[in-house]
């Protein structure tokens, strides 16, 4: 507890001690009574008297403070001492329990993106001197031991451990991470110490970057906040001017047509009113859901850029995909090796990796990494490139062909024709054909549940965007249940295509695109939802973004989803509880069936009931 | 020129209203107020100076919420 709010407990706890005492009292005469009720009174109201007065002389009359000044001073002026005296006390207790949940709640999620690193080590003489991460200035080695969390972005100089990278990727295995390894700022070192290069200031550390955007979220209202707000401009007034009514016009009508008044009935149910009628548990509880959608996402790996996405999520549609980087690692790797009669795979694949062994093509090096063995130069000679066909070179003696089936035809030599898609490295030794080597972009291991994921969580079409081959993209969607694919697109034709899909969807559904690369950046703006690959990502993607999947991790899309319709299921709830119980209260309150308990309980009990159901947004599983 | 401030406010209602009451304030363009984070976001227009202005914007706020504070 604050200060502040230790301080207003100890008003409550003494102002209920007080009226419990002068109740048993027992006291005859109403002067002594009055005067007794007003010290509790006093104690636990003047703040709110004060804050009552001072907003009608600055001409905010009609505000939470003022209903509860003029419902509890209209009571105690009707005799109603103890009534006057709980209002106030019970008011404050709500105040004091919404002020404790929110800060609570608030400090829960701070505490989820708890990241932000307070010192960087630098030796100097070798000694270890902490310093401001600020003040350390790009190249300069920077040491983090065991425990603690890597505070600025770098380049591993010295040192190998692992890394627990949980508060930014949501990811729980831990990273391993060797020298010459770029190493992000928020992971937490487990097991070695490490000297870091840093790379950046730390301002343009990814950790700022990511404080920053989560700071900034809650800017970016939802529309039911906006709503909200809105309305409580509107509702509060009416709801006064509603309770002036009801407390006059029933009396003069009453003596128009010369019944007695019944004065004192009237006002009673119109304070009674005015303190059901307290709009807090609405105005609380829906920015707190958002607020806790929000950390509860991010604690799972995905930073989502303010509340209105959060909200826009949650009425997907379609979502459109861009292929390599998203759906696939956008790391070439041989997948299928297909060895003629004769030969050996293992020999196929240390032909095809000696032939290219001078090239640094990704198609040479996914080669060479299949391989996997050192290369001994030694055992090649006469390297041979024809552009746009393949490489010739003798190898071992023996004559070398590896190349395209352009390639193959040029030579005159028979080949296969592979059964699968990729880029194909065919190869024939001495004249003769040895095989073939396929290699492809390899799909991340969880697209095909991401996708599957999606589909569950309501996405009506999935459409797969591609600058890749035909062939290609149409089997990676095939695999992945994708379905539209539209293949051998350039960076324009895919604006072209997310413009086509926005103008034809319909007016209440959303579409979000998923990309990673620089080209992706007007896209990503364009759609109404971004959704950008983190660690892969460009900073242009990731800036251009609404949501940032720091993990790379296709299905965390509909996990998100499924936390944005948690979140907006919760805020309905409240937003239909809250109005359903005060409407009927005010209803039955006008006619004179609820008491001034009711009242207290429409108010603070709806309010609380409100807060407790929105701090379950941030345990979303 | 935009900025971002911490604040002290204790009820999402009362935010709203310094939000109000900071965007009528001169030399305001925009400002946002976010109860969550406690935090307050202010374009200012062109060649305003901002010391001066959160002062009245500090000022407006306090008139609306009198127990609100903004750390400028």
């Amino acid at each position: 507890m604050t200060k502040k709010q230790k301080k207003v407990l100890i008003r409550i706890i003494i102002s209920a001690i007080l009226v419990a005492i002068f109740s048993l009292l027992r006291i005859e005469n109403k002067y002594v009574k009055l005067a007794l009720f007003l010290i509790p009174y006093l104690v636990i109201g003047y703040d709110i008297l004060k804050k009552a007065g001072f907003g009608i002389v600055n001409g905010q009359v009609f505000d939470e403070n003022f209903l509860m000044a003029l419902a509890t001073v209209g009571a105690i002026i009707l005799g109603e001492y103890v009534e006057g005296t709980a209002v106030m006390l019970f008011y404050q207790i709500g105040e004091l329990f919404q002020s404790y949940a929110v800060g609570k709640s608030r400090r829960n999620i701070s505490a989820l993106m708890d990241i932000r690193p307070d010192y960087a080590n630098i030796e100097r003489d070798g000694q270890l001197e902490q310093v401001d991460p600020d003040d350390v200035e790009v190249g300069t080695v920077i040491v983090v031991q065991p425990g603690e969390k890597v505070p600025i972005d770098g380049v591993i100089a010295d040192g190998s451990s692992t890394l627990n990278t949980s508060a930014l990727t949501g990811e729980s295995l831990p990273r391993e991470v060797h020298e010459g390894d770029e190493v992000i700022s928020g992971c937490v070192n487990l097991t070695g110490l490490l000297r870091i290069e840093t790379t950046k200031e730390f301002g343009d550390s990814t950790v700022s970057k990511i404080l920053d955007l989560v700071e900034n979220s809650s800017m970016k209202k939802s529309r039911s906040e906006n709503f909200i707000t809105r309305f409580a401009k509107y509702y509060t007034p009416a709801v006064c001017i509603g309770a002036l009514a009801l407390a006059l016009l029933p009396p003069v009508v009453n003596l128009i047509m010369g019944n007695p008044a019944n004065w004192q009935q009237w006002v009673i149910r119109a304070l009674t009113t005015l303190v059901i009628s307290c709009p807090c548990a609405l105005v609380i509880s829906i920015p707190l859901s958002f607020f806790g959608g929000i950390g509860g996402a991010s604690s799972k790996g995905v930073l989502v850029k303010g509340s209105n996405y959060l909200e826009a999520l949650s009425e997907t549609k379609y979502v459109v995909c861009d292929k390599t980087g998203t759906l696939t690692k956008g790391v070439f790797e041989v997948t299928h090796i297909e060895a003629a009669q004769g030969v050996t795979e293992d020999e196929l694949l240390e032909m095809a990796a000696y032939a290219e062994s001078y090239s640094n093509h990704p198609i040479s090096k996914s080669l060479k990494e299949a391989y996997g063995k050192q290369l001994e130069t030694a055992r090649v000679s006469d390297v041979e490139e024809v552009s746009g066909h393949g490489v010739s070179a003798v190898i071992d003696g023996r004559k070398v062909a590896a190349g395209n089936v352009k390639f193959m035809k040029m030579l005159d030599i028979p080949y296969e024709v592979p059964q699968k898609t990729g880029t194909e490295v065919h190869v024939a030794i001495d004249g003769n054909y040895a095989g073939y080597i396929l290699i492809s972009d390899i799909v991340k291991p969880n697209a095909k549940a991401a996708i599957a994921g999606l589909k569950a969580a309501g996405v009506r079409q999935v459409i797969m965007l591609t600058g890749d081959a035909k062939n290609v993209a149409e089997a990676v969607a095939a695999e992945l249940g994708v379905d539209v694919v539209k293949s051998e697109l350039l960076p324009a034709d895919k604006v072209a295509e997310v413009e086509r899909l926005l103008a034809a969807k319909g007016d209440k559904e959303r579409l979000a695109f998923v990309g990673d690369g620089i080209n992706d950046a007007p896209v990503l703006s364009r759609a109404d939802i971004g959704i950008a690959m983190g660690a892969l990502g460009s900073d242009a993607a990731i800036e251009a973004a609404d949501i940032v999947l720091m993990d790379d991790d296709p299905s965390k899309i509909s996990t998100a989803m499924n936390i944005s319709r948690k979140t907006l299921g919760i805020v309905h709830q409240n937003i239909v509880f809250a109005l359903a119980v005060k409407f009927a209260c005010l209803g039955l309150g006008a006619i004179g069936f609820v008491n001034m308990w009711w009242a207290i309980f429409a108010d603070v009990g709806v309010m609380i009931i409100a807060v407790l159901n929105a701090t379950r947004t941030l345990k979303s599983s | 020129m935009k900025k971002t401030y911490k604040i002290e406010v204790d009820c999402a209602a009362c935010a709203a209203k310094m939000e109000e009451a900071a965007n009528k304030t001169a030399g305001v363009r925009e400002a946002t107020v976010a109860f969550m984070p406690q935090k307050m976001k202010v374009e200012f227009e062109e060649g305003a100076d901002e010391t001066a202005v959160m002062a009245e914007v500090l000022k407006n706020c306090k008139k609306v919420e009198s127990d609100c504070e903004i750390f400028v």
